[in-house]
């Protein structure tokens, strides 16, 4: 378990203020013009030490996208800075409590990466459904902006960084990347073809990196404590602290900042305070946010929480957001409303996409009222592979991969209630 | 040059090329909806998918670019599956309604799913409809068969520079929309049911006339601009159904305006069927003998200096050389001019009236200057390559005349003579953008030509000599003609000095109308004889009038405003009593006892040919030197530059006659209704 002493957000609860003499005081803005003058290369370097994973679901290792930007800024063609915000993976608010309580966290660490990947501009897209923290960050923002942090010459470093909120307008697929990217110039938001990647062409055609909000807050801390405080948590490639969002059938649902790899089983005991009705009614568990495939209890009784033992298990870390299901529920039921959100969610410019998401969902509300056949299990698992890997962006796999845990840990179930139900029929 | 392997083979394909235009350098065929060569790359469509080395996922071919060392596999099991899941995926939503389709026979989804379908449908489920838009009066849509590649919204923004196709919605609810339902403000709006690669975009005046298998199809080329556009004329039976652009890379791709599109069905409307007479003051129908006999009469004591032949708008190089001979010949008279109206013309050297850029080599300008001249409504095509030019490098366009909509950015610097003299004079915005110009373009248009054109002509070739753009390397100099008959008629030296004031001098004299529409003539003297396909004011007015062969009905030479020698094809028969101009001049010939001795076609060309074998040379632009180019000086006039009031869609004779002309001019002037005006 995680000593109070390692933890980077200490205001997670918002306990204490989260304006900047308060977070000054808990050691925000501490140093930061030192960190600059020790260079870009230094900084990079640091967080390759400390082998952060991007915080936003796909866990792409940070220090490497930031290397990916060109090293020389070509006229005209400035470099920019993209905080993804739009925390919109259902089971996932670890973003919005860190915007709400540790805001200047978020903006320390804007300096340093813009700083690093010479972007002189930094964009927060902030979902639109968080209209109240984008004014608090706002409020943040300008609050720095006073005390010289950012700005001209921000922190007396002689660089200079303009932050620009922008707000969504509440679509799911404005989380992906290009789509985000897309938004911000004025455009539907829909996902572009990769390569080009934006690292090389990205918002307005110039080199971009974009990141995860708790990605960036915690890149001040690392460099502060050093790369290797940071991937001395956790195992390698697997390392530091990770805010866990814990919702369900829990006691006490909660976002907790924890050690990487950390068993399930404890973090929902210690945490959460258990499952309701104890451990053994447990169903399954939704390790890291909706898109990520479910786990059956028997899984969940030794699943260590970081990225690669999930892709062990066909399931994966994602953002985190742990979603608990206890016997009461309906499993079926749960799924077909997750896939609902995805037909919903889906921007309609690619085929499998387009079409799959809406088969999926519609078969799976039949396959919840029973009214389907049991050879009808094996042509969704089929329709789910149709989409899976075939789509312009990742969407594809986050719509699919639910269902498809759904059918993996939970066949028997659906046979179950369609051999039955076709009985009384007959 | 990038090397990579495509199915074991090894292949080189240039530098920037895609995944798929190397698998098919390799000759493996690609399935693809989305993707098109001209417009810029979706990716949407998900159907070219192939398997790459490396990639755990296959790979979107036509979005990939081709990299050194790339192993491609094109028919792998992975590569299949992957097809036939999309596959399904489109059909899931797709209506089973081809036997009612008009794209049924010419439909990409239907070929595709005969190689990548199922024969049975696992989708049990209710199918999605989708209400039907508005998008004018060509465009018929079913929306219900959209497969949302987004083709024509790439088309509309891109080629026809008009943003007016967009999306709403999203996921299964995505619609493409012109979002108020309006007409698609574009000359060229009809190309989007080619490149539509299902039934959702289909012709509107063609619904339902016939399938394509049906039709019997003649390459040919387009008349109702100076462009040349090359078309392919689909006829069943007498009847031209539709008309469809043919590749030409050098001139207009594969697009065709909507003129050149739906103006045949005014080819079997308000047509000169038989000969008539006038008799008491009325048009009387006749027979040709009859015919032939009253010119005879009334023609005897007419020739030389008293006849004039003029020459209209549509004709091919053949026709207006047998209609000289025959002049010549029976009546003793070179008194033949094609300009129907005031128009400068030096022909002195090719340079000074033709297209000397060439269209293919528009998009390299720096600069373009157009005077007297709105492409967009006298030459699509010519205005979707100057928006080439401004794609590729922002060109800066500017234009002298009065100010118009275009659909690309330009600046108007004025109406008057003196904007030009200015640029000679090194001032002006003009100039300013002139000093740093390597290849700048000034279109001249008809308009600027008619009042003191030679002033413009020669100050315009000063300019472009002084900034080094008159030479073999690079020629900026260019007239846009609006006709098709106008370069052939110069090459044939159809013109006459003052011709336009003599012919409605009060002499007596017989005038020979070759399908001239747009000539005023003052009824008073003239014996007036009207040759030509369809009626109008010039028919009504004329003494008697031959029925003639419209440009689908003969086989025939056009010259482009580039100088460019095309042969159109015979697609029909001229309807009733009407016969090929070349054969009336002939039968005429015959009866005033100067038989001109061309009994075939194939005759014909070779005396053509003969006598001006600059005709020759098809489908070739002329080699220029400009040494004997003369540039002379010519005094500044205070004219102002008006641009002749253009009715695109009732340009000539052929487009009057057609319903769905009109039906797209109500419809213009619906669209620019602002909703204040009553």
């Amino acid at each position: 378990m995680l000593q109070d002493k390692d933890r980077i957000f200490t205001n997670l609860y918002g306990d204490f203020g989260r304006d900047i003499v308060s977070a000054k005081s808990r050691g925000d803005w501490k140093d930061t013009a030192a960190l600059i003058a020790k260079g870009k290369d230094w900084i990079i370097n640091e967080v390759k030490l400390s082998e952060l994973r991007g915080r936003g679901g796909a866990g792409f290792p940070t220090g490497m996208k930031w290397s990916f930007a060109p090293k020389e800024i070509k006229p005209g063609r400035p470099h920019y800075l993209i905080i993804n915000a739009d925390e919109s993976e259902p089971g996932t608010c670890k973003d919005r409590d860190i915007i709400r309580f540790e805001p200047q966290k978020l903006i320390e660490g804007c300096l340093i990466a813009s700083y690093a990947i010479g972007a002189n501009t930094c964009y927060i897209y902030i979902r639109g459904e968080y209209f109240n923290e984008s004014k608090i960050l706002q409020e943040a923002i300008n609050e720095a902006y006073k005390e010289g942090l950012i700005g001209k010459n921000a922190c007396g470093t002689g660089f200079d960084l303009d932050i620009h909120i922008h707000l969504g307008a509440g679509a799911y697929i404005c989380g992906e990347e290009t789509a985000l990217i897309e938004s911000i110039e004025g455009n539907k938001g829909q996902p572009r073809l990769k390569p080009p990647f934006p690292a090389l062409v990205g918002l307005y055609g110039c080199p971009t990196i974009v990141n995860n909000v708790e990605t960036i807050a915690v890149v001040p801390t690392i460099l502060k404590r050093g790369g290797k405080w940071f991937a001395s948590f956790g195992r390698a490639k697997n390392t530091g602290t990770k805010i866990f969002c814990i919702s369900g059938n829990v006691n006490n649902p909660c976002n907790v900042e924890e050690e990487m790899g950390i068993p399930l089983k404890e973090l929902i005991e210690k945490h959460a305070g258990g499952v309701v009705g104890g451990w053994e009614n447990l169903q399954a568990v939704i390790p890291g946010g909706s898109s990520m495939p479910v786990l059956s209890k028997k899984i969940c009784d030794t699943i260590k929480m970081d990225f690669d033992s999930l892709v062990e298990v066909q399931s994966g870390l994602g953002t985190a957001g742990v979603v608990v299901i206890d016997k009461s529920q309906d499993i079926v039921k749960c799924f077909a409303r997750i896939a609902r959100f995805y037909k919903h969610e889906s921007c309609g410019q690619c085929t499998p996409c387009r079409e799959g998401t809406g088969w999926m969902w519609r078969m799976l509300e039949r396959i919840n009222k029973g009214d389907a056949d049991v050879q009808e299990i094996d042509m969704l698992m089929d329709v789910t592979k149709q989409i899976e890997g075939h789509t312009i962006c990742a969407f594809g796999e986050g719509a699919s991969w639910p269902v498809q845990g759904l059918l993996r840990h939970f066949r028997g179930e659906i046979e179950q209630r369609l051999t039955f139900k076709n009985k009384k029929i007959a | 040059m990038i090397k990579l392997k495509v199915d074991g083979v090894e292949i080189e394909v240039p530098q920037g090329a895609t995944v798929l235009q190397a698998c098919e350098i390799a000759g493996k065929e690609i399935p693809r909806f989305c993707y098109h060569e001209r417009l810029s790359i979706a990716g949407n469509c998900r159907m070219c998918l192939v398997e790459m080395d490396k990639s755990a996922k296959p790979v979107a071919s036509c979005a990939m670019p081709a990299a050194n060392g790339q192993v491609i596999y094109t028919n792998t099991e992975l590569v299949k599956k992957a097809r036939e899941g999309v596959m399904e995926f489109l059909l899931i939503n797709h209506p089973l309604d081809c036997p009612i389709c008009d794209q049924g026979g010419e439909c990409d989804l239907q070929d595709q799913s005969m190689k990548y379908g199922v024969d049975k449908s696992r989708y049990q489920l209710n199918k999605r409809s989708v209400k039907e838009k508005y998008m004018g009066p060509l465009i018929k849509t079913v929306m219900t068969r959209c497969i949302h590649c987004t083709r024509c919204i790439r088309f509309a923004s891109e080629v026809a520079g008009v943003p007016d196709l967009g999306t709403t919605g999203r996921g299964e609810n995505m619609e493409i929309t012109t979002y108020l339902e309006k007409t698609l403000d574009s000359e060229l709006s009809a190309n989007v049911i080619d490149l539509c690669p299902v039934g959702a975009l289909t012709s509107k005046p063609y619904a339902f006339e016939a399938r394509p298998w049906e039709l019997t199809k003649t390459e040919s080329i387009d008349v109702m601009d100076a462009v040349g556009s090359n078309i392919r004329v689909d006829t069943k039976g007498w009847e031209v159904k539709r008309v469809l652009p043919r590749l030409n890379e050098e001139i207009n791709e594969e697009w065709i305006s909507d003129k050149t599109r739906y103006a045949c069905d005014g080819l079997s409307k308000n047509r000169i069927d038989k000969p008539y007479i006038k008799v008491n003051e009325k048009l009387e129908a006749c027979s040709w003998e009859q015919a032939f006999d009253f010119i005879i009469k009334n023609t005897k004591d007419l020739s030389g200096d008293k006849v004039f032949g003029v020459v209209g708008d549509l004709i091919d190089a053949e026709s207006m050389y047998m209609f000289q001979k025959f002049l010549n010949t029976s009546f003793k008279s070179n008194n033949i001019d094609f300009r129907q109206t005031n128009l400068f013309i030096n022909p002195s050297h090719k340079a000074n009236y033709l297209f000397n850029t060439t269209l293919a080599r528009l998009p390299e300008a720096d600069l373009v200057v157009l005077v007297g001249s709105n492409p967009r409504l006298e030459a699509p095509i010519v205005n979707i390559w100057i928006r080439k030019a401004y794609l590729a490098r922002k060109t800066k366009v500017y234009s002298i005349g009065d100010n118009f909509d275009l659909t690309y950015p330009h600046e108007n610097v004025g109406i008057t003579h003196s904007a030009i003299a200015e640029i000679l004079n090194k001032k002006g915005k003009i100039y300013e953008s002139l000093k740093t110009s390597k290849k700048p373009v000034f279109i001249i248009g008809e308009s600027a030509l008619s009042a003191n054109g030679e002033y413009i002509l020669e100050t315009i070739k000063k300019i472009l000599k002084e900034s080094n753009s008159l030479n073999e390397n690079w020629n900026g100099l260019n007239i846009l003609h609006q006709k098709a008959s106008s370069v052939g008629a110069i090459y044939l030296n159809l013109m006459k000095e003052n011709f336009l004031e003599k012919l409605n001098d009060d002499n007596n004299k017989l005038v020979y109308l070759l399908g001239a529409d747009h000539v005023k003539l003052s009824k008073k003297n003239q014996f007036i004889i009207y040759q030509g396909s369809h009626g109008g004011l010039n028919s009504k007015i004329a003494d008697v009038v031959l029925p003639g062969a419209a440009y689908t009905e003969k086989k025939g030479i056009y010259v482009n405003t580039e100088g460019r020698v095309q042969s159109a094809n015979k697609a029909t028969f001229p309807p009733g009593d009407a016969k090929e101009d070349w054969k009336i001049f002939r039968a005429l010939s015959e009866k005033f006892n100067n038989l001109i001795d061309i009994n075939t076609h194939e005759i014909l060309r070779e005396n053509l040919f003969k006598d001006f074998p600059i005709f020759k040379n098809f489908n070739e632009i002329p080699q220029l030197t400009y040494e004997n180019l003369e540039i002379k000086n010519i005094n500044a006039s205070n004219n102002n530059i008006k641009i002749n009031e253009i009715d695109f869609y009732f340009s000539n004779i052929i487009a009057a006659s057609s319903k769905t002309m009109n039906e797209c001019k109500i419809a213009k002037q619906v669209l620019l209704k602002t909703g204040t005006d009553n």
